[in-house]
């Protein structure tokens, strides 16, 4: 941590990006985290994502809940909107926001406590809703602003710092997402921006329910031998079953793959997600063998991370409510209050 | 890419730009942040250690750190004006704030060694040689043939740009502490200075000799026409006190400047300065230039000087041929007639300032001291000993005209030498510098230096007032930064001695470092051949001038490659590091000056 702002100086062949902003401009406040804080590597990859989506900050609401993960909102995107909710209660907030205005992006961060403890029922209901969104869970195994306890994702059999096993069987936010209907479900890793980045810019893209689990290891709490969320665990458990390429929409396909190493996903605006496979047997786009794949491998001790499963042309809240398009801050009188004439004719179909 | 070796002096010297930049290798932020402190005398003495002459060269330097500063790359892309931190002027805060420090200064040694050494000529070369040996117990004699040391300091650089107080208080520190002087007498020949029985003879004598313009109509007009550097000594001693009305200056170098200058104090209302090359290719520093230009004298390029026209004896004005730069496949300039008509500018009087060339009628062609094709002494370059073992050279006399902060990097040099030599050691044996890396941490987030990096553009030394300073020559155009203007300079300077120490076996590659570097200088990525590996990195390294500083031996098996260019030193990335893999340490480069220190200890002696 540092009591010292970001010097505003920056590299003199800094680029920019379609909307002429640099990425420093994408930044937030200076981070008040331990130094070594896996979620400022997740608040850099966010910035970097959304500098490389061309993304105007001023389109973009971010939600959180509380714990260390929640006050990352405030070191990232500091020209965009912010809501600092109860503890768990960040999905119901954002499903309102949402509702009331579906021309924001909906950029939602928790952590395991918030997700996993507190707010398991809200996190849940949240997926099966199908809200556009994407909801990112800084995920450490420990209760790191209480000084360490386990949170419900730690691993049974894991070590805390003082050497007590935890006892408990671990919540799979991952299965669970996946169980409740998530349409886009990865797991990163903060020590790993090569290929955290390229999710979250799929996620942001996803018009559905997007979720990104991203091990990041607590330098305080639980990154020591016996902890199976530290830095170095994860790197020899890493299991990544593939890599994202981004193919505008206006770009012609050329490139030639071997049959069976690369799926391409066709966006809503036309651009396509090229899913390069890492492990040959895993299949992104099929729920079932997606959720077989993860246990199977989850037994072993392996972390599975990359893009898990993507539905191709995902339902949302909107659609499935049949809301209108416009954000209702901007719907005038007339439509609110559209006349005694509609009221009888909406009374005479009830009757 | 091999992993840097931070032990080899050289790597972090070279991440001091300013100081690696400076021919005497002085320590400059060390220096720049007593000044912050208020700590004006230590800052002084940090200099005078190193370049001896600080207030001379707070006014007068050429520079070299302030083109090399690491401020003005950092500023690119990001302020309208890029510009470095002002070093020089800095320098003359601490000389102007220092207060009495002549009880600091070396006192004549009680003992003398019995070795006499003569020093020719009294600038800054010979002086140089003088201070570092007589405090060692030399006999020192300095001979000059003006009445008062200094040389090229007190006869070419006018007053109003470097007072004589300064001159004197300066050369009176090394006079003091026990050189003798002995002004008026010229060394016409150097065999029977040498038959006087010096144990050696160190000469210093510039390059006294400046180039005239064999034109037609020089002889004709030979009154109204002056060599520059003749003709501002003679101002220098008050032998002239007036000059025409309408003065052309030949000639684009810094001395063509101070002649314009002066003429312009002296009488001179037209006075222009007419050179042969392009305005950008010209010698002179670009600040003399921008001082020339904002008292009001025209710089005219491209202009070949053709004749000197004459009536009755009186010159009247001067032609010249209109030229323009053009470039061969090769990309050497040649200078082509544009076909204009000759250009004619009247005139009263004409200064000739177009180089200056060394000269030794004095020294015998019998002695066995070898001079090379352009009439140099043949020397050792990195012992400055010719080939008369007990004669050494410095400064203008030994490799042609440089300037003041050169002749004093020859002088320590020459010193170790004729040390070394009268020590009856092997003089090519050079000591090395002193050096010293020490951590600057005082806690989580607090350093003992100020890593705050202030976004304020360079100060603008105040001048006084046109009407005044044009004119009297005496009086000093620049009045030099305030105490408080110059702690807002000095907060622009980035500390580049504090080096970014980083210890792999440390590193958990948390990333926390690369995340909030603002200049994008650290990248952790698998290892490849140099020129690759810069294309790569967060953000491209492409200023080869400057080094990567490469680790290895981190878990991942990939490297840690930090770009030293644009770093500002702010400390950020060892505030972020969890585990101390990044420290900041000052890395502290003195010179080895001449004494006992610098010979070979006697262990390695016996053993060879």
């Amino acid at each position: 941590m540092t009591y010292l702002a970001k010097p505003k100086l920056h590299h003199p062949s800094m680029p920019t990006n379609a909307r002429g902003f640099t990425r420093r401009d994408y930044e937030g406040r200076i981070s008040t985290l331990c130094a070594g804080c896996g979620h400022d590597s997740i608040s850099a990859a966010i910035i970097q994502a959304c500098w490389e989506e061309d993304i105007e900050p001023h389109r973009v609401a971010k939600l959180s809940g509380i714990g260390c993960s929640s006050k990352t909102p405030d070191y990232f995107l500091g020209n965009s909107h912010g809501f600092n909710t109860v503890h768990g209660r960040m999905p119901s907030v954002l499903t309102g926001a949402n509702l009331a205005n579906r021309s924001l992006l909906y950029l939602g961060i928790s952590g395991d406590g918030d997700s996993a403890s507190i707010g398991l029922g809200q996190f849940a209901h949240l997926m099966r809703r199908g809200v556009n969104m994407t909801y990112i869970c800084e995920n450490n195994g420990v209760y790191g602003l209480t000084k360490g306890q386990f949170s419900a994702t730690a691993d049974k059999g894991s070590a805390s710092k003082k050497g007590v096993a935890n006892m408990d069987a671990p919540l799979d936010t991952v299965s669970l997402a996946l169980l409740m209907g998530a349409t886009f479900v990865a797991r990163g890793f903060s020590g790993d921006k090569g290929q955290l980045v390229p999710l979250i810019r799929a996620a942001l893209r996803h018009q559905g329910s997007a979720f990104i689990d991203v091990i990041s290891p607590c330098v305080a709490f639980n990154n020591h031998a016996g902890s199976t969320k530290s830095y170095d665990y994860v790197r020899a458990h890493n299991e990544s079953v593939n890599f994202l390429d981004f193919i505008e929409a206006r770009e012609e396909i050329t490139t030639d793959y071997a049959p069976g190493t690369a799926v391409d996903v066709v966006q809503h605006d036309g651009s396509v997600i090229r899913l390069h496979k890492a492990a040959a047997d895993y299949n992104a786009t099929d729920k079932v063998s997606a959720m077989n794949y993860i246990q199977s491998h989850q037994a072993k001790g392996e972390i599975v991370t990359g893009l898990l499963y993507m539905e191709n042309s995902p339902s949302d809240i909107h659609r499935n409510l049949n809301t209108v398009e416009q954000p209702l801050n901007s719907l005038g009188a007339p439509e609110l209050c559209p006349g005694s004439a509609i009221l009888e004719k909406i009374n005479a179909s009830l009757r | 890419m091999r992993t840097t070796d931070i032990r080899n002096p050289d790597y972090f010297h070279k991440v001091v730009d300013c100081q690696w930049a400076c021919p005497a290798h002085t320590p400059v932020p060390e220096y720049i942040r007593l000044i912050a402190a208020g700590r004006y005398a230590d800052a002084y003495m940090v200099n005078w250690y190193s370049n001896v002459f600080p207030g001379i060269l707070g006014r007068t330097c050429d520079r070299p750190c302030e083109p090399a500063c690491r401020r003005g790359r950092v500023e690119e892309e990001n302020t309208d004006k890029p510009e470095p931190v002002a070093i020089c002027r800095l320098k003359r805060v601490a000389a102007d704030n220092k207060g009495d420090v002549s009880a600091r200064m070396p006192a004549p040694p009680a003992i003398k060694n019995g070795k006499r050494i003569a020093c020719v000529g009294g600038g800054p070369a010979s002086l140089t040689v003088a201070r570092d040996l007589a405090p060692q117990g030399y006999h020192i004699t300095v001979f000059d043939q003006d009445p008062k040391a200094g040389g090229f300091m007190r006869t070419q650089v006018p007053r109003f740009r470097l007072p004589e107080e300064v001159i004197d208080e300066e050369v009176g520190y090394i006079v003091d502490s026990g050189v003798e002087f002995v002004g008026n007498r010229r060394i016409d020949s150097l065999k029977s200075l040498l038959n006087e029985g010096w144990d050696a003879v160190f000469v210093g004598c510039g390059a006294p000799r400046g180039r005239d313009l064999d034109l037609p109509g020089r002889q004709e007009s030979a009154g109204q026409i002056h060599i520059g550097i003749d003709w501002l000594a003679s101002v220098s001693f008050g032998h002239i006190e007036k000059v025409g009305k309408r003065v052309i200056v030949l000639g684009g170098g810094n001395t063509a400047m101070d002649c314009c200058r002066s003429a312009r104090r002296l009488g001179g209302d037209d006075v222009k300065v007419i050179v042969r090359s392009g305005f950008e290719e010209m010698k002179a520093s670009p600040w003399e230039k921008e001082d020339a230009q904002h008292e009001g004298i025209p710089i005219i390029n491209y202009h070949v000087p053709k004749t000197f026209e004459h009536e009755n004896g009186r010159l009247t004005g001067m032609t010249f041929e209109v030229v323009r730069a053009e470039y061969d496949a090769k990309g050497r300039r040649q200078l082509v007639p544009t076909g204009e008509p000759d250009a004619f500018f009247p005139c009263d009087e004409v200064l000739i300032a177009v180089g200056q060339e060394n000269a030794f009628p004095w020294i015998e062609r019998d002695l066995g001291l070898e001079f090379d094709q352009w009439g140099l002494p043949a020397l050792n370059e990195k012992t400055f000993q010719s080939t008369v073992p007990n004669v050494f050279f410095g400064g203008d006399a030994a490799f042609g005209p440089k300037n003041i902060i050169w002749a004093v990097a020859h002088g320590h040099d020459a010193a170790i030498s004729i040390d070394k030599y009268l020590s009856e050691e092997n003089l090519t044996e050079r000591p090395s510098p002193h050096v010293n890396l020490v951590s600057q941490k005082m806690g989580i987030h607090e350093w003992s230096y100020d890593n705050d990096i202030s976004s304020e553009m360079r100060h603008v030394v105040p001048w006084a007032a046109a009407e005044k300073t044009l004119k009297s020559i005496k009086v000093e155009v620049e009045l030099g930064f305030d105490q408080k203007t110059a702690w807002a300079e000095t907060q622009r300077c980035l500390n580049c001695d504090v080096q970014t120490v980083f210890k792999a076996p440390l590193c958990i590659e948390c990333d926390g470092c690369v995340d909030i570097c603002p200049m994008d200088c650290i990248s952790f990525t698998p290892d490849g051949e140099e020129g690759e590996l810069r294309q790569r990195l967060t953000a491209p390294a492409l200023n080869t001038s400057q080094d990567l500083y490469v680790a290895d031996g981190l878990k991942t098996g990939r490297v840690m490659v930090k770009d030293e260019d644009v770093c500002l030193h702010c400390g950020l990335c060892a505030e972020r590091c969890p585990t101390g893999a990044w420290d900041m340490q000052k890395f502290l480069l003195e010179m080895a000056h001449a004494g006992p220190a610098c010979r070979t200890p006697t262990t390695r002696r016996n053993a060879a």
